[in-house]
C-alpha cells in the first residue's frame, strides 16, 4: 500500500484532525506520505515529519495554495497521487470541498466519512444522517476516502524524522480568488479537538444568555458548540453548529444545555464518551442518550453548576 | 443566462430510516420520498435569482428511475421552467452522476449550475464538486450567500472556522448549504401549471455514459444504540457524578 495524505493546516499549525487521518492511515498500513500545501508553511512541513507513522513529507510552498483553493490543490494531489492505493483528507470542509474534485480527476468515486476501515479496500461508514451504517467495497485503482477525525484516536505528534522533499509545480486557475475570511476568534479549544463541550439550544433563549455557557467551558477548557435550533435563531454563529450538517464532535464529556435532541443533532454528538443533559422537559429525546440527565430549568441549574465546578 | 440545477429524489426528511432485517441495505418500501432538502434550496436559490432578472431560464435535471419525475415536478412547481430526467438506476454513483451533468452542461451551456451539498440518504457530499472538475470550472460549496454581477459571482461559504467569501468567474459551479435561503410551499396553481411545463425523458446512454459503480455495498447496520443513563435530582448530584463515578473533571 501507498497512501498519499492531504494535511489540514493554517501556514502555521498542522490540525490535530490530521492526525486521526494519520492514525486510519496506519490502519491500511503501508507508506504514508504527507502532503502540506500552503504559503509560507514550511514550519508545517517540520510538524509533520515529526508525526508518528509518516515516511516522507511533500512540501508544496506557494501562493496559489495559500487559501486552499480546491481548483489549485485539486490537480496537485492528483498528480502526487499517481501510482498510489490511497488519498486521505480529513471530513471537514477543506477536505470535502477538495477531495471530491480529486477523486473526479483521477476518474473515480469517493469513499465519504469513513468511520473505520475493515481492510485495504473495505470501508464503514455513516449514510442517512448517522441512522445506518453501511460497509463498503470499493474496485476503484485508487481509493480516494474522507476520514471523520472523531472515529481514529490520534498519533503521536512527535518522535519521528522524516524526510522532506520539496515540489515546485504550481497550479493555479484564474477563475477563482479568496476575497476575504471571517474566521471566529477564540481563546477556547476548537470544536472537533476539544475534550469538553458544552452546547446550548433553543432553550437558552438568547446571545446574551449563552455567556453562562461561556463562563462554564472557561472553567473547564471546554469549547461551546450550539444546536442547529440556536444557530437559526442566531444566538451563535454557524461555524458553533454541532450536528450532521455542522460539526462532529465526540469529546470526553458533552454537556447540552436546552437542546431536545432532534435527531440530526444526536448523530453529530453521540459517540462522546460521557453525555450531560440538562433540560427542564423531561421528555426530551436528549435525556435518551444522555449518561447523566438533570430535568431543571437551566437558568438556575447552570449558574449553580458554574459555582460548583 | 441559463441555470442548471441537479435535483435528488430522496426519503423524506421527516421518516425514520429502518434497517432491512436482512441488513442489505435500509428498507424504502412504502416509505415517502421528497425532493432532497439541500436540492430545494438549490432551486429555490435558482429561482430567485430568475425573479431578479439575473437569469433567464431555470432547467432542472434528475437522475433516475420514472419515480423522480415526481420531484422534478416539484421542482417545476417551485418556479423552474424545464426538466430533464436521465433515466437510471435509483442509486447511481457521485460520479456517473456528475459525468452525466457533465454532458448536460455541454449542451445546454448554463453559465451557473446549483446543487445541494448533499443528499440526505448516501451523505457524500461529492457530485458538485466532481462536476466542477469534470468541466474545468470553478466552485463554491457549501455557500449560504451569492451575489452575480456580470461574468462574476461572489459567494460567501460556511467552512469549519466560520465563513469564507470566494469570487467565481462564470460558469461556475455552487452547493448549497442549509442557511442560503427558506425554500417557498408551492401554491396549488403553480402545481397545476407545473404539469404542462416540458420535462424530457433521456437515457444515459444517449448522452453516451454508462453507469458503472465500482463502490458496492455489503452491509448495512443500524449504529450502536446508545442507552439512557440515569437522571440526577440536584446539581450537587450531577458534578458529584461527574467526578466521582464518569471522572471527567477535576
Amino acid at each position: 500500500m501507498s497512501i498519499l495524505i492531504l494535511a489540514e493546516h493554517d501556514n502555521q499549525t498542522l490540525k490535530p484532525v490530521t492526525l486521526s487521518v494519520i492514525a486510519a492511515a496506519k490502519v491500511i498500513g503501508g507508506d504514508i506520505a504527507v502532503l502540506v500545501a500552503g504559503q509560507s508553511c514550511a514550519q508545517v512541513a517540520e510538524q509533520v515529519a515529526q508525526v508518528e507513522g509518516v515516511s516522507k513529507v511533500l512540501l508544496a510552498d506557494s501562493s496559489s495554495y495559500q487559501h486552499q483553493l480546491a481548483e489549485n490543490i485539486a490537480p496537485l494531489v492528483a498528480e502526487q497521487a499517481s501510482g498510489l492505493t490511497h488519498v486521505l483528507a480529513a471530513a471537514t470542509t477543506t477536505g470535502k470541498n477538495i477531495l471530491p474534485r480529486v477523486a473526479a480527476l483521477l476518474g473515480v468515486n469517493q469513499v465519504s466519512e469513513v468511520l473505520a476501515i475493515e481492510s485495504a479496500n473495505r470501508f464503514k461508514r455513516a449514510i442517512y444522517a448517522g441512522n445506518a451504517i453501511a460497509t463498503v467495497e470499493s474496485a476503484e485503482p485508487v481509493h480516494v476516502m474522507t476520514i471523520r477525525g472523531t472515529a481514529f484516536d490520534a498519533v503521536s505528534a512527535t518522535g519521528n524524522s522524516a524526510e522532506i522533499v520539496n515540489l515546485s509545480n504550481d497550479f493555479n486557475s484564474a477563475d477563482i480568488r479568496f476575497i476575504s475570511e471571517a474566521l471566529a476568534e477564540s481563546d477556547r479549544p476548537e470544536l472537533t479537538a476539544a475534550k469538553v463541550v458544552v452546547s446550548g439550544g433553543r432553550g437558552v433563549a438568547s446571545a446574551e444568555n449563552f455567556e453562562m455557557l461561556y463562563r462554564v467551558a472557561d472553567k473547564l477548557g471546554a469549547a461551546v458548540g450550539a444546536s442547529r435550533a440556536a444557530v437559526d435563531a442566531g444566538y451563535v454563529p454557524n461555524d458553533m453548529q454541532v450536528g450532521q450538517t455542522g460539526k462532529l464532535v465526540a469529546p470526553e464529556l458533552y454537556i447540552a444545555i436546552g437542546i431536545s435532541g432532534a435527531i440530526q443533532h444526536l448523530a453529530g454528538m453521540k459517540d462522546s464518551k460521557v453525555i450531560v443533559a440538562i433540560n427542564k422537559d423531561e421528555e426530551a429525546p436528549i435525556f435518551q442518550v444522555a449518561d447523566y440527565g438533570l430535568v431543571a430549568d437551566l437558568f438556575e441549574a447552570v449558574p449553580e453548576f458554574e459555582k460548583a465546578i | 443566462m441559463k441555470l442548471l440545477v441537479a435535483v435528488k429524489r430522496v426519503i423524506d426528511y421527516n421518516v425514520k430510516v429502518r434497517v432491512k432485517s436482512d441488513r442489505t441495505d435500509v428498507d424504502l418500501a412504502n416509505v415517502k420520498m421528497s425532493l432532497n432538502p439541500f436540492c430545494e434550496i438549490a432551486v429555490e436559490e435558482a429561482v430567485r435569482l430568475k425573479e431578479k432578472g439575473v437569469a433567464s431560464e431555470v432547467l432542472v435535471v434528475s437522475i433516475g428511475s420514472k419515480a423522480c419525475q415526481e420531484q422534478l415536478r416539484t421542482a417545476l412547481a417551485l418556479g423552474a421552467d424545464r426538466a430533464i430526467q436521465v433515466e437510471g438506476p435509483d442509486n447511481p454513483d457521485s460520479l456517473s452522476v456528475a459525468r452525466i451533468l457533465a454532458e448536460i452542461v455541454k449542451r445546454e451551456d448554463p453559465g451557473l449550475i446549483l446543487l445541494g451539498k448533499q443528499s440526505i440518504d448516501s451523505d457524500n457530499n461529492q457530485t458538485g464538486q466532481m462536476l466542477a472538475a469534470l468541466i474545468d470550472r470553478p466552485q463554491a460549496t457549501f455557500i449560504s450567500e451569492i451575489m452575480i454581477e456580470g461574468d462574476q459571482l461572489t459567494a460567501t461559504r460556511e467552512v469549519d472556522g466560520g465563513l469564507q467569501t470566494l469570487q467565481l468567474t462564470l460558469p461556475a459551479v455552487v452547493t448549497t448549504d442549509l442557511r442560503l435561503n427558506e425554500p417557498r410551499y408551492a401554491s396549488l396553481p403553480n402545481i397545476m401549471k407545473a404539469k404542462k411545463k416540458p420535462l424530457d425523458v433521456m437515457t444515459a446512454d444517449e448522452l453516451g455514459i454508462s453507469i458503472n459503480n465500482r463502490i458496492t455495498l455489503v452491509s448495512v447496520e443500524p449504529p450502536a444504540e446508545r442507552s439512557a443513563g440515569i437522571k440526577v435530582s440536584s446539581v450537587t448530584e450531577l458534578v458529584d457524578k461527574l467526578r466521582q463515578e464518569a471522572k471527567v473533571i477535576a
